[in-house]
């Protein structure tokens, strides 16, 4: 190739570095916001943290004394290498690593640093072939045109039609291929050419294996269950909180697990609430252990019979969450700032041990037994702290996961009520983000048939409520063990029906 | 000449990388050997006591505050002897049964549970239903127990092949043959259990003196567990292993030490009955049996000198006297009393009652205990955390966690308690070495130990208390439970009567709870 060739060759492959290079930042940068929330956050201090090892790179390329060609290949590699599975290591290191910030701020050091070194190599592979001003205008002129190039393509083209993982592997894929290009072309002026094809090519097939199987690295990430927009993630000491937006839908996760969507949410809290609620006509004081959602509360203020209501939950970050954000105080109608209710933070099973209060209806809406500390608040033990603090005609109701899924694990939990001297009603509904669900009311005598309904209600009325208490028959009663503490029957059971479930 | 440099400063580097790793590893934890009885001891073999300066009186003394000790005191109050004195050792109550409390939780410092006691058991069913452990009995007569009292799931996983499954009964990687022992071994204990003897005694009974006298299974207790296993064929490596863990969980050395008859009394003795639970069930506390300690400490507080060493005690004509030293004031005391319940070890009597009859040729199996504080629970792969976790390529015993109990979903900080018996070589030289290492020696070994199941665990660690018990508990050696030395121990000797565990050859809550009970109405019935 001629010296023009060779000179374009270079000219061009600023241009595709300078576009690798911004797309690297703006992936860590969105992956960031992502996974950690707070976006203007994440944006500043990413980009910091890459223009800064930009020139910690820059000042190294000093040290490069010849072979120039050939480092500035293999960094070429390198940068392909990590910018390109950047996006996707990052999904997958997140749920598997206690100090993600570390990992996160690594990553971006060392692709900077890479990075940094491209250009000033470059300068100096072409200094004898271009006038000083020439280059200095050319090759800064295609930096900053490559620039315009991916801060269009990322948000228009990239972001929407190939997701971050994909976008990661497909400029990293392009990174290489200059690296590969500029080897072939200048194979003669290369010391160990051939060894440096081979890195090249490895480097090339691991970007395309990523490429090809980036979906699955992604689904295989627990961060990436989520198809809607992150709006807000925190680890609180308690568990990871999780809201995501998609359209109208506002989703909130704990540890990964769907706690409601705001499309059917009425249906869950509904059918959690009324059919007990509604038929206590002298309730006035009620007590909610879990539910930091305030959800719940909201429908249980649809009583103005009731004077008081006392929620337990576990996460201070919770209850304020969604005592304080427009979005969530708006879907619970404000319920956890109400007058009528009082916050407690705290453990249930505890706080019911020092109770001395008594309630007229007490709803338990824990998250699902899936392990053994959850499992606790499912036991004899639990449900005879909770009798105490009922008082004589009272009602608890229970969410109790799927029957549908998890069978043994819902008849388990109306075993256990009654091996405690409750009367059991279970019931069930759909939910069409959960599936078939199931709830179990629990009082000390057989409630009165007769409802008196709040108005105002989208899904309960005389005539659903009939319906929820049939079981057709692959929901039906098993025989199961009762749940204790030193058996957490339920907990196991539970576990080998969702896994059974999530394997089909 | 430049890759050389460049490999000098790289060698450089490395070594200095593993200095500072180095450094890590010898880290200082904060902690210390607590517990007195050491150097009490030691006082107590030197034998210079001051003069007593005071002299008071007491109805009875009971000498040692451990749970026989304790026991002898509930009873009396029972008995209406309310005027008595109980001197302890330790800075409190409690003995084996001793516990701990830091700002994470309370902890134990030896026992730590409770089965379900057998339905010959009957003071400690009593002891059971007073303390509300059970309330009242089911239509079969089984106890109704309260759930929070007995010990969570899951109860026990073993570390082994890389991984922590459930259950300390090796499971991964056995063959045909060691499941065909596993049955066969556990087969012949559920027949022991049920047995009885030609006398119609049960063979395996708890307190361990109603058990048969037949000889055939009193044979058992003339040679060792192995030997006995050998002779069965039982020669599997993980049973062997099992059985070997278990014996010394209970008796502080493993199956080439202790009888074969104590080696299936740890086994088959055990038929307690519980409405809400099965056979297996035990119960446990944070504190472990400190809180029984405690329970039965309350009514008598104002009635006990602690930190007292009881060094002299001597009777003539129908009266006895009691000298101890208070060792805070550094002033000795003398009591006159009516009559003692010795409720100390064996070998401590020998140096308290100069005329004592017999020999003192008991052995003690010597323990490590200790309790760390972490910052975050262990975890690891396969079962997750349980109450007792061990690993079956340590020497120690594993740890007990003490937050298991507690109901609170996210607790990030914990204590484990940590046990290992000193069981490599005989006990004197044990007890030496145990006594002559410092506290950073400890939390090396202990670290160390349990690095090796939860790699990095070290950088968790917040503190290290570390208790050195040089005569932990009594040794069922062969010839011990039925040659005769026991029925020898249980002799009242004039006005002092004895109340100890070792009188029974077994260390345990039940055994030591009887002998005391016991002792206080054999003291009521002979002073009147």
């Amino acid at each position: 190739m001629n010296d023009r060739g060779i000179r374009l060759l270079l000219l061009a492959s600023v241009f595709t570095i300078a576009t690798c290079g911004l797309i690297y930042e703006l992936i860590a940068s969105t992956v960031a916001s992502y996974l950690l929330g707070d976006s203007v956050t994440q944006f500043s201090t990413i980009i910091g943290a890459y223009l800064f090892a930009m020139g910690i790179g820059s000042w190294l390329s000093r040290y490069v004394e010849k072979d120039l060609l050939r480092v500035f290949i293999q960094v070429e590699f390198l940068i392909a290498l990590f910018g390109g599975s950047a996006s996707a290591t990052l999904f997958v290191l997140f749920a598997h690593v206690s100090s993600f910030r570390v990992v996160l701020y690594a990553i971006v050091l060392v692709i900077g640093t890479l990075v940094g070194l491209e250009i000033p190599l470059l300068l100096r592979i072409l200094e004898g072939r271009l006038q000083f001003k020439d280059l200095i205008s050319k090759v800064f002129t295609f930096d900053y045109i490559g620039a315009l190039l991916a801060s269009l393509l990322f948000p228009l083209v990239l972001v929407p039609y190939c997701g971050l993982a994909r976008s990661g592997f497909l400029f990293g894929i392009l990174n290489g291929a200059v690296g590969l290009v500029a080897l072939w072309a200048l194979r003669g002026q290369v010391r160990g050419a051939r060894a440096l094809q081979i890195q090249g090519i490895v480097v090339l097939a691991l970007l395309g294996a990523g490429f090809a199987y980036s979906e699955r690295i992604i689904t295989w990430s627990e961060a990436s269950a989520y198809n809607e927009e992150v709006i807000f993630a925190k680890s609180t000491p308690y568990q990871r909180i999780t809201i995501t937006r998609g359209g109208d839908d506002l989703r909130l996760y704990l540890n990964n697990n769907l706690q409601f969507s705001s499309r059917d949410e009425y249906r869950y809290h509904e059918a959690l609430v009324h059919p007990g609620l509604a038929r206590l006509p002298n309730a006035r004081r009620v007590l909610v252990l879990g539910g930091g959602d305030g959800l719940a509360v909201r429908e249980i203020l649809r009583y103005p019979r009731i004077e008081s209501i006392t929620l337990v939950d576990l996460d201070p970050s919770m209850t304020r969450l969604f005592s304080t954000q427009e979005m969530l105080t708006r879907l619970n109608a404000g319920a956890l700032t109400a007058p009528r209710v009082h916050v407690v933070n705290g453990d249930a099973f505890t706080w019911l041990k020092d109770n001395r209060e008594v309630f007229d209806f007490i709803v338990a809406d824990f998250p699902d037994p899936s392990n053994f500390s959850i499992g606790k608040l499912y036991t004899t033990a639990f449900y005879q702290r909770a009798r105490h603090a009922l008082a004589p005609g009272g009602a608890m109701v229970i969410q109790c996961t799927s029957p549908f899924v998890a069978r043994q694990s819902f008849w388990c939990i109306d075993e256990t009520l009654r091996a405690c001297g409750f009367v059991t009603e279970p019931y069930h509904t759909l939910v069409p983000s959960f599936g078939e669900w199931g709830f179990i009311l629990a009082s000390l005598h057989p409630l009165t048939e007769e409802w008196n309904f709040p108005g105002g209600l989208r899904f309960i009325d005389a005539k659903s409520v009939a319906d929820l208490s049939h079981f057709p028959p692959d929901m039906g009663r098993v025989p199961v063990q009762v749940n204790r503490l030193n058996n957490q029957a339920l907990v196991r059971y539970f576990d080998a029906e969702w896994a059974r479930y999530s394997q089909q | 000449m430049r890759t050389t440099r460049r490999k000098f400063i790289g060698t450089v580097g490395a070594s200095a990388a593993a200095m500072l790793v180095g450094c890590k590893r010898a880290r200082k934890f904060s902690g210390a050997i607590v517990g007195a009885s050491a150097a009490v001891g030691h006082r107590l073999r030197l034998g210079n006591f001051p003069a007593p300066s005071e002299t008071i009186d007491a109805g009875v003394v009971i000498v040692g505050g451990g749970i026989a000790g304790l026991a002898a005191a509930r009873r009396l109050d029972q008995l209406g002897q309310r005027d008595f004195l109980l001197i302890e050792l330790e800075h409190q109550p409690g003995g084996n049964a001793a516990s701990g409390q830091n700002a994470v939780s309370a902890y134990p410092w030896g026992a730590h549970y409770v089965p379900l006691p057998n339905d010959e058991s009957v003071e400690v069913l009593a002891l059971f239903e007073e303390l509300g452990i059970t309330r009242g009995h089911d239509a079969n007569g089984a106890p109704v127990y309260d759930e929070e009292f007995l010990c969570a799931d899951p109860m026990e996983r073993l570390f082994d092949a890389g991984r922590w499954q459930e259950g300390l009964l090796p499971q991964i990687g056995i063959t045909a043959d060691d499941r065909r022992q596993y049955e066969d071994f556990f087969a012949r204990m559920e027949s022991f259990r049920s047995m009885r003897g030609r006398d119609d005694g049960p063979a395996f009974a708890i307190p361990l003196d109603l058990s048969s006298r037949d000889a055939e299974l009193l044979a058992l207790d003339g040679k060792t567990m192995a030997a006995w296993m050998t002779e069965q064929g039982w020669n599997s490596v993980p049973l062997r292993w099992h059985v070997d863990y278990s014996c010394r969980d209970d008796y502080g050395a493993g199956i080439e030490h202790v009888s074969a008859w104590a080696g299936a009394h740890y086994f088959a003795s055990r038929r307690g009955r519980a409405s809400n639970a099965d056979r297996d069930a035990v119960v446990t506390w944070p504190e472990g049996n400190g809180w029984l300690a405690k329970k039965l400490a309350a009514p008598c507080a104002t009635r006990t000198r602690s930190s007292g060493v009881v060094f002299n005690v001597e009777q003539s004509d129908g009266a006895v006297v009691v000298d101890y030293l208070d060792v805070e004031r550094e002033q000795s005391v003398r009591v006159k009393t009516r009559g003692v319940v010795c409720a100390a070890p064996r070998f401590v009597a020998h140096r308290m009652i100069r005329d004592l009859p017999g020999g003192n040729d008991a052995v003690y199996s010597p323990w490590m205990v200790a309790n760390v504080t972490l910052d975050q629970l262990p975890s690891g792969s396969g079962t997750p955390l349980a109450w007792d976790n061990v690993a079956r390529a340590s020497d120690s015993l594993g740890y007990v966690v003490a937050t298991h109990q507690n109901v609170h979903p996210v607790p990030r900080e914990t204590v484990i308690t940590h046990y290992w018996p000193l069981d490599a070589a005989v006990p004197a030289e044990e007890r030496q070495r145990a006594l002559a290492r410092t506290h950073a020696d400890w939390c090396e070994r202990v670290a160390a130990d349990l690095d090796r199941v939860h790699p990095g665990i070290h950088s968790h660690i917040r503190n290290i208390d570390v208790w050195v018990w040089g005569h932990g508990m009594i040794r069922p050696v062969p010839g011990f439970i039925w040659g005769g030395a026991r029925e020898m121990m249980q002799e009242p000797h004039g006005r002092i009567v004895f109340a100890h565990s070792d009188m029974s050859g077994i260390s345990i809550f039940e055994e030591a709870f009887t002998r005391g009970t016991q002792a206080a109405d054999a003291l009521v019935a002979l002073i009147g």
